[in-house]
């Protein structure tokens, strides 16, 4: 490995080292990288400058050579394996990293960021424009996944890593995922794309923009410049999230879980009330989903997801997005995924292969649809373990 | 042509004898295709001790999980739909274990063999045993023996064929039998013409490294 120089501090910031953290004056933890030069965007429009908010676990070791980026899915973010600042609940994977865990934190170390277009810290539409003092609103630019990858990789160079060990993520992390190892193939040793696609179906376009039609009905998003009017379009966030979490979900799982049970009563009400489980417990993802979550933010990391097509930015053939690639993939499936089926996954490994890529594909056995890899599931976390500890023995990372 | 005696394995080893005899056919540091890999016994032992890039592919979710967890690249599919993804002479060996005669069309899944690798090593089950002629003359039913153990009804094998009908397919498909192995009910292993009327009597199972027309010399 050729040495790599970090980038020169950007002038007044203090260079953040890995290795000996110190938070940036926030409410929230977690770090924060203000970049001054300009990130060119796929929409033609450049941001500068713009901020990007992550956490990190684990040490980085001394060359550079075991780190891991997580990417978050749609509605994730950086707080991966601890307590959310907003919510109080466990980090989204916290099933995954920790000590001695999958992504063991004795042994990587950990980067997870803030989406770009986010509400967690990094530039997005609730942040305030600098140039006018304002928050974005609509006027922050639309941004695509290609755009997330690109500020990510201006991070992982300010953290002074040459190559990653693994990137790794599902369903839009997994879009990440494909997106580093196709535009970065160098930075990426393994890539592990999780119950994503290569570019959505009309099925996934039409559930975002359900989602959206219901955020932009709400009154109370006047035309995206609520922050201003110190109101929300919560009921309209809710409902969007009761829809998207639908297709997170399973028909046998909600059966399992749900059935046509009544909540709390003995009988039905001939109202509008919510009579069944089911419908308590959408009322409950959604109204959980708003404290955290910022609406504009929602139209547009939707608008990402359907945006990305890989094949499309490789004269319509998804293999060229990987020739002569390097990097070792292992793409992994849910049998009860309907949101991002196995096919979609099968997809992109035809086109790794086709490549001839080393790429090794799992489909685990599950009722608990695309959810499942946040999930307790044994062989997909076993699958996880054994492909990484093959590719830390091909690196020569030490145990 | 003999076996290079420097690729053979070292009997310690434990291998399953007929994977053993497909070892003994691939040279260090090659680049390796095992279809229906299993639980990886043979590919693992070609990363391990020969130094082979080898990959996978394997029908059974399970076997691919064991596969994946024990660090090999293994992806889960079937020699019947997933061969055309690969691109041409991307291996220098094809290994087909014992699962030529389960394929729904397999003289396509020749073709692709001999397209995908330079030399493709495809191991399956006599028909034309003697011991088969023998039970089916006898006993007037499916025969069922240690190399082929199912019922006619719960049996993978679709597909079954003898020593001299491989090779006539062979001819067919202007694919070269460059190599030949034939082994008895235990494995042993004689060198026989597998054109021979003896071959098809007392082989239990054949053995064969092939290439396409244009890559043999």
């Amino acid at each position: 490995m050729t040495a790599f120089a970090p980038p020169p501090t950007l002038a007044g910031q203090p260079r953040i080292d890995a290795t000996q953290a110190a938070a940036e004056a926030t409410d929230r933890p977690g770090f924060r990288l203000t970049v001054a030069e300009p990130l060119p965007l796929d929409s033609g429009a450049a941001l500068s400058p713009y901020a990007i908010a992550y956490q990190t676990y684990g040490k980085l070791n001394a060359d550079r050579s075991n780190a891991i980026l997580i990417c978050h899915a749609l509605t994730g973010d950086q707080y991966v394996a601890e307590p959310h600042p907003i919510t109080g609940k466990p980090g989204w994977w916290d099933i995954l990293v920790g000590p001695g865990k999958v992504l063991d934190t004795e042994r990587y170390f950990l980067i997870c960021a803030n989406v770009l277009g986010g509400c967690m810290g990094s530039s997005g539409p609730s942040e305030i424009d600098p140039a006018t003092g304002k928050p974005w609103d609509l006027t922050f630019p639309v941004i695509t996944i290609a755009d997330m990858v690109r500020a990510q990789k201006r991070l992982v160079d300010h953290l002074g890593i040459e190559q990653l060990f693994c990137v790794i993520g599902g369903s839009m992390g997994g879009m990440q995922v494909l997106q580093w190892a196709s535009a970065y193939p160098d930075r990426v040793f393994a890539a592990v794309p999780i119950a994503t696609a290569a570019r959505h179906s009309a099925q996934n376009i039409a559930f975002h923009e359900v989602g959206r039609q219901a955020i932009m009905a709400d009154a109370n998003w006047c035309n995206g410049n609520y922050i201003e009017r110190g109101v929300r379009p919560a009921r309209g966030l809710a409902v969007a999230r009761m829809a998207a979490h639908i297709t997170y979900l399973s028909e046998p799982a909600l059966h399992r879980k749900f059935g046509r049970n009544l909540q709390n009563r003995a009988a039905i009400s001939f109202g509008f009330d919510a009579d069944f489980q089911v419908e308590n417990y959408l009322r409950h993802q959604g109204i959980s989903f708003v404290e955290r979550f910022d609406a504009n933010s929602y139209l547009y990391i939707t608008r990402a997801c359907d945006y990305f097509d890989l094949a499309a930015e490789h004269g319509g053939v998804l293999a060229n997005a990987f020739r002569a690639t390097k990097t070792r993939f292992c793409s992994i499936s849910f049998t009860s995924d309907w949101l991002y089926p196995t096919a979609e996954n099968r997809q992109i490994v035809h086109a790794l292969n086709a490549a001839a890529a080393n790429v090794s594909f799992v489909e685990v056995e599950t009722d608990k649809g695309h959810d499942a890899f946040l999930l307790d599931e044994p062989e997909f976390h076993a699958t996880l373990r054994g492909f990484l500890a093959g590719c830390a023995e091909h690196r020569g990372l030490s145990r | 042509m003999s076996p290079d005696t420097a690729l053979l394995t070292p009997r310690k080893i434990a291998l399953r004898e007929d994977l053993r005899l497909v070892a003994d056919m691939i040279m260090p540091g090659s680049r390796v295709l095992d279809l229906g890999c299993g639980d990886g016994e043979l590919l693992s032992f070609l990363v391990h001790h020969k130094d082979v890039d080898g990959r996978g592919m394997e029908l059974s979710q399970g076997g691919v999980n064991a596969c994946v967890r024990n660090g090999l690249s293994v992806i889960q599919g079937d020699a019947d739909n997933d061969l055309r993804d690969y691109p041409t002479q991307a291996f220098d060996y094809v290994v087909l274990s014992q699962t030529l005669q389960a394929t729904r069309h397999p003289h396509e899944v020749l073709r692709h063999l001999v397209r995908i690798g330079r030399h493709a090593i495809v191991s399956f089950p006599n028909f034309g045993h003697w011991r088969m002629r023998l039970r089916l003359l006898t006993e007037g039913r499916m025969p069922r023996t240690p190399v082929l153990p199912h019922h006619w009804y719960d049996t993978p094998n679709i597909h079954l064929c003898t020593i001299l009908d491989f090779v006539d397919l062979c001819d067919e498909e202007a694919i070269t039998v460059e190599r030949n192995v034939t082994l008895d009910e235990q494995g042993r292993a004689y060198r026989l013409d597998p054109r021979g009327r003896l071959a098809n009597l007392l082989a239990a199972q054949g053995l064969f490294m092939l290439a396409g027309k244009e890559n043999s010399h």
